[in-house]
């Protein structure tokens, strides 16, 4: 094996990557706020929600769980604007994140509501709150608590299934790679170095998640 | 004037029909004790009254409050009516003061500082200021009965429904929970509770319904029922001859 590795152009080419990091990071932050939100819509439809909303929901996450991202991505994208519903790459990047996220997130969250305990509801009940009251104050909190470690692996693979949004030519972390490598050809150092960037922000995401449960959810003084 | 007015409650799940036309008059400050044996229907008249369920036939009236299955009735109802559980069902995310407050924030609109204010009141009066800050986890089976105990009295009810309060307990627990029941009574709360305590029953009761088979099959003063049981299955429930 006579190949040199070869780092030389990743000082040329860094501002392409922090692009591409920041954009990734921008897709996921706002993928799993939006994606999350829908997610716990869903999830009180599919559980506790009016019965003529139920299977609008259903339709919608079926359909999502059981088809192809990319799909998803390209329907969003290029088939749009044939309605007349045109949007930038980004933008449609974004969107389908969200749906995808909302879909997923909303069978695990609406696992952690239908483990409630039924004497929840009705201490929030016998206490004069209405079913959404008792939903939004009482089972919600410690529903998340629940499955927060699913929630959270799911978020971390849409964050890294985000790299087939550079099949849009949205600009993320993989577009950047595809980019850098077919300047300088040197395939295995450029995906060396975004695979290590993507394990980082992996890495980074899971205990940002965990963090944000630490402080969201109660915990023992004593522990 | 009674305060509580049940008259011919009937109750059916599916074809089982659990209440048979149930007719019982509570007057303010009463404590009355439903007993009997599991499966005769007290627990359900106990739950009817604050509609977490329905009835099929008669008519419940709390304070004027007459229970009809919309989100309006059953609010005005469930102000009237507290309603402590045997799993005590604290909101485990909350402190014991978080659970005192919530209701009164999110039903009432109280601000949070005078919410808070009541809630340490009403800890006090269960004896667990101390414990204001403290995760439902954190708490003893009987302090948590307290909480929940102080939680319904911060909405200011003006009846109270128990549903065997002190069965899940630890017997050495089962004390401190009914000595503020206790409390409560002597202060002129009306009480309904649906309990296993006997010794209790006869001690602070004002009158005991005993249930059978989804009716009011005797209903009298304690000394009367206890001591003098007229039908066989109330003798056989007290186990007397």
């Amino acid at each position: 094996m006579t190949y040199q590795f070869d780092f030389g152009w990743l000082i040329d080419s860094l501002p392409v990557l922090l692009k591409g990091i920041r954009i990734t990071v921008q897709l996921i932050l706002i993928g799993a706020v939006f994606g999350v939100a829908l997610g716990i819509a869903c999830a009180w439809v599919r559980a506790l929600g009016p019965k003529w909303l139920k299977p609008v929901v259903a339709t919608y996450v079926e359909l999502i769980r059981n088809t192809p991202f990319l799909i998803q991505l390209f329907f969003i994208f290029f088939g749009l604007p044939s309605l007349g519903i045109r949007m930038s790459e980004l933008t449609a990047a974004n969107l389908a994140m969200i749906v995808n996220l909302g879909a997923y997130s909303c069978e695990i969250i609406r696992a952690g509501i239908q483990a409630t305990p039924r004497g929840q509801f009705e201490a929030g009940a016998s206490l004069a709150m209405t079913p959404f009251q008792t939903f939004w104050h009482v089972v919600l909190v410690p529903a998340l608590q629940r499955i927060w470690p699913a929630l959270s692996s799911q978020i971390v693979i849409v964050m890294l299934g985000s790299a087939v949004v550079s099949q849009i030519a949205a600009e993320d972390l993989t577009f950047a790679a595809n980019f850098i490598q077919s300047r300088n050809f040197r395939a295995f150092e450029t995906y060396f170095v975004s695979t290590l960037i993507y394990l980082a922000l992996a890495i980074l995401l899971r205990q940002l998640l965990a963090g944000l449960g630490w402080m969201l959810f109660p915990r023992k003084a004593s522990r | 004037m009674s305060l509580i007015a049940i008259t011919e409650v009937k109750k059916r799940f599916g074809d089982n029909e659990v209440l048979k036309g149930i007719s019982i008059d509570i007057a303010p400050g009463e404590v009355v004790a439903i007993i009997g044996k599991s499966g005769s229907g007290k627990s359900t008249l106990l739950r009817c009254i604050n509609g977490l369920e329905t009835i099929d036939e008669g008519s419940i009236v709390v304070a004027g409050a007459q229970f009809l299955p919309d989100e309006v009735h059953l609010k005005a109802l469930r102000l009237k009516v507290g309603m402590i559980f045997q799993q005590f069902n604290l909101f485990p995310h909350l402190t014991a003061g978080g659970n005192v407050m919530l209701s009164q924030m999110v039903v009432k609109k109280t601000p949070k500082k005078d919410a808070e204010a009541v809630a340490r009141k009403m800890l006090d009066r269960v004896g667990l200021a101390h414990k204001f800050d403290a995760l439902p986890d954190e708490l003893s089976g009987g302090q948590q009965q307290r909480v929940a105990i102080a939680r319904a009295l911060a909405m200011q009810p003006i009846a109270l429904l128990c549903d065997e309060i002190t069965s899940a307990l630890d017997p050495e627990l089962v004390a401190e929970v009914l000595a503020v029941v206790k409390e409560l009574a002597a202060e002129g709360m009306t009480l309904v509770m649906v309990t296993h305590e006997m010794r209790f029953a006869r001690d602070v009761c004002s009158r005991v319904v005993f249930m059978h088979q989804g009716r009011v099959h005797e209903i009298g003063a304690p000394e009367e029922v206890f001591s003098n049981p007229r039908t066989p299955e109330l003798r056989q429930f007290l186990g007397v001859q």
